[in-house]
């Protein structure tokens, strides 16, 4: 039998990561203020993970402007998209099997 | 604690981070029953103000019908601003002790959302007022504000939608029986603002240790 650990995202261990992908996954974007605000978190923290997050290729970074102020927005990609289902699936599973 | 009520754990973490992103919920329900008691008293002092104007008009004392519009309509107005000032108050309230900021972007959603159908409606009642169709003003009224409340429902408490759905039930209901918009008010405006004020207030505010 198979550990269902095993299939747990080391990725998604941080709360901070988890909050940033629950977000991205029912919305279609969001800024950074609006992030920060929903997690609860400082901004060095909050930037670090985004960082993480987007090298591995689970979220992207869109830049834009508002007016003169910048205005960065974040989107979820296909393949965060599926890990983070993949998380969700192996969490539902730990909790059925380990009654 | 082992694996699997960390697990639950954090699929309880998920889902209220998805429903806090996408949802404005520290709606108060007490600003529901604050609104409700307005447009009672609202509807209330229309009542007395007719019946005055209906005892002058018999005793030929003069009260002509441009004053009686005029005073009902300050009434209407005073109505409406009492009841969105204090349903403000109580949202306001309810967001600093949740720590939500008040005119987040959920927030911000939910208020966009219902104004798109309330402006069309004010239109399209401000046109019936003046082609002289009075008695479809009140249906309308509750119609309008019921599709404004269904479509900011997506973005907020799931009691929204099902209030939404009491205002169009009874301002269709009132199409076939006009000329008792008072009383279709009263019940619209007044008793469902109410009745759901206080089971969303049971629902979510009653224990107040609980947090987002």
């Amino acid at each position: 039998m198979s550990n269902p650990i095993e299939n747990l995202n080391k990725t998604f261990d941080s709360r901070v990561r988890l909050g940033i992908m629950s977000t991205l996954i029912v919305n279609d974007q969001i800024n950074f203020n609006d992030l920060k605000q929903l997690i609860g978190v400082t901004d060095g923290n909050l930037a670090s993970h985004i960082k993480a997050l987007e090298e591995i290729g689970y979220i992207k970074v869109n830049k834009g402007f508002i007016g003169k102020k910048t205005n960065t927005t974040y989107t979820i990609t296909k393949l965060g998209e599926k890990s983070f289902q993949q998380h969700l699936g192996a969490l539902e599973k730990m909790i059925k099997t380990m009654k | 604690m082992d694996a699997r009520q960390q697990s639950l754990q954090e699929l309880q973490q998920i889902k209220k981070m998805m429903e806090r992103s996408s949802k404005f919920s520290s709606l108060s329900g007490l600003s529901g029953i604050a609104a409700g008691v307005c447009a009672l008293v609202g509807i209330w002092l229309v009542v007395q103000t007719i019946a005055k104007w209906k005892q002058d008009h018999l005793k030929n004392i003069y009260a002509p019908e441009d004053e009686l519009a005029k005073q009902l309509l300050v009434i209407a107005i005073v109505t409406f601003m009492a009841a969105a000032i204090f349903s403000f108050i109580f949202i306001f309230l309810r967001c600093k002790k949740l720590g939500i900021p008040v005119l987040g972007r959920s927030a911000r959603r939910v208020i966009i959302n219902i104004a798109i159908p309330l402006f069309a409606g004010a239109l399209f009642i401000f046109r019936l007022s003046t082609l002289g169709t009075y008695e479809l003003i009140a249906p309308a009224c509750l119609i309008f504000y019921g599709i404004a409340l269904v479509n900011a429902s997506k973005y907020t408490l799931d009691e929204i939608r099902y209030m939404g759905l009491t205002e169009l039930v009874i301002g269709i209901i009132n199409l076939w029986i006009l000329g008792y918009g008072l009383i279709f008010w009263g019940i619209g405006f007044g008793l469902v603002h109410i009745i759901y004020g206080v089971i969303i207030w049971w629902k979510y505010e009653r224990n107040q240790t609980e947090t987002l």
